[in-house]
């Protein structure tokens, strides 16, 4: 039992860089929420619990034997990114991470590592930017020739796994800033939901084309051979299928995530106009 | 302008590469994209064998199963096909690898009876489990087993890509079993060339 466990929990290829970055993740969310809490702010057990699972989650795709998997199975490749873009990312940013990754700096500033981010950070948050990149990085990995590559090589494959969470995390940021737009300044909760259709539709395209295409379309995983025999035909349907529906349905929960909010913002204003 | 000159010499850096000679194959060249050539794996003798058997040579790796029903024999003929059209000098400077990933068939007598039906530049090799994980890893490919039928036979999966190696023992090449047998043949000679 513990020997199988063992087994599975062995990254396939290990990659110093992941183990590092989901260090660095928890290690920064603990050091965080202990600062806050000292004054009084600790994130809610739920918060915790959403950023690490999505963390682990994340990390059991790209760095357990999972990941055997997903190199040599169109279907389970499709899991792995629903993870890593929508699932995981979806659950680290619904923990509001920011203010708690932040306090890890306590009373200190940097000035000038502020003004390098800032730029890069207006860009990559603006709801057009952000919209056309989650969109669009899920489009260029599965382009044939470009998921071609990007299987074959470990370094691209790395890319494109990181590429594929961090973009993830920014648009679930996004979308799940959990503040008064008004206040805080942030895209507002019409934006946000323009945003979620704008991502919904050319998702659930590209997973029917996939899913209805001719099979051979990502001919790498018959190059590279399948870890178990399984009818090339089937394992593209599934993976379409798996590109079309799950992605949908997380954008409908994103969705109620967004309209909660904006509820409780609406009741919130109308108890100070009350009052 | 000092730009422009640091742009050009980034361009002619990309384009050189690192000092790999740039051969223009028909199948697609991935230099540097994998490891060097090495294994330890059981040869057609029943012999514990490493890469230093095909030492000098150009090899075309190729995974698969005697048993196999499609691909192995149409890859493995088509390479044969295209060894013929070469000189004899050129075939002795190559040396076709067939590993098969199907060790509980495949024994060393029988790889030996099934590759000498494709010439004797192919060579049969097998290994044990973590044997054929080292290599299968080392050139990112995965093979796996289907259920037995009622008859102990099962369906094997296995890439179908042939690796090129040139004679230092560097992957070059990655060559598909629909390539016409004159492209492989050309590569082939590119890769004895290299």
């Amino acid at each position: 039992m513990w020997q199988t466990l063992q087994a599975a929990l062995t990254p396939y290829i290990l990659s110093p860089l992941t183990v590092l970055l989901c260090l660095l993740a928890a290690g920064g969310w603990v050091l965080g929420a202990r600062r806050l809490a000292r004054q009084g702010r600790a994130p809610s057990v739920w918060r915790t619990l959403s950023f690490f699972t999505g963390l682990l989650l994340c990390y059991a795709v790209i760095h357990t034997q999972f990941d055997y998997y997903a190199r040599y199975m169109f279907f389970m490749h499709r899991i792995q990114h629903l993870v890593l873009h929508h699932l995981g990312a979806f659950l680290i940013a619904l923990a509001n991470p920011l203010p708690v990754l932040a306090a890890v700096a306590g009373g200190r500033r940097f000035p000038r590592l502020a003004r390098v981010f800032a730029p890069l950070r207006r860009v990559l948050f603006d709801p057009v930017v952000a919209t056309v990149l989650f969109v669009g990085l899920i489009f260029f990995w599965l382009w044939p020739s470009v998921h071609f590559e990007a299987m074959l090589s470990l370094r691209l494959y790395e890319v494109m796994n990181w590429s594929m969470l961090i973009d993830g995390v920014i648009f679930w940021l996004v979308i799940l800033d959990p503040r008064d737009p008004r206040q805080a300044r942030t895209s507002g909760f019409g934006v946000r939901f323009l945003m979620l259709m704008a991502a919904l539709f050319p998702q659930i395209l590209l997973g029917a084309y996939i899913t209805f295409s001719e099979p051979g379309l990502y001919d790498i995983y018959a190059i590279c051979g399948r870890a178990w025999p399984l009818n090339p035909a089937t394992d593209q349907v599934l993976g379409g299928v798996l590109t079309w529906i799950p992605p949908a349905m997380m954008t409908i929960l994103g969705a109620l995530v967004v309209l909660r909010y904006y509820l409780r913002h609406e009741e919130q204003r109308h108890e100070e106009q009350g009052d | 302008m000092r730009l422009t000159g640091l742009l050009v010499a980034v361009c002619t850096v990309l384009l050189v590469g690192c000092g790999e000679s740039r051969v223009d194959f028909h199948g697609k060249d991935i230099t540097g994209v994998m490891e060097d050539l090495s294994f330890t794996l059981t040869s057609e003798n029943g012999n514990t064998v490493s890469e230093e058997i095909v030492e000098d040579k150009a090899v075309v790796l190729f995974f698969g199963y005697t048993h196999c029903p499609d691909f192995c024999p149409m890859t493995l003929t088509l390479l044969a096909q295209a060894m013929n059209t070469l000189s004899e000098q050129e075939r002795e400077q190559l040396r076709v690898l067939f590993v098969s990933v199907d060790p509980e068939r495949d024994t060393p007598a029988l790889l030996k009876e099934y590759t000498a039906y494709f010439g004797p530049e192919v060579i049969g090799l097998t290994g044990d489990k973590d044997q054929l994980d080292d290599i299968t890893k080392r050139y990112r490919t995965a093979y796996g087993y289907g259920d037995k039928d009622e008859d102990g036979n099962y369906e094997v999966s296995h890439g179908l890509a042939m690796y090129g190696f040139d004679k230092s023992g560097k992957v070059r090449l990655l060559m598909r079993n629909d390539q016409p047998v004159e492209q492989v043949a050309d590569d082939l000679k590119a890769l004895t060339d290299l």
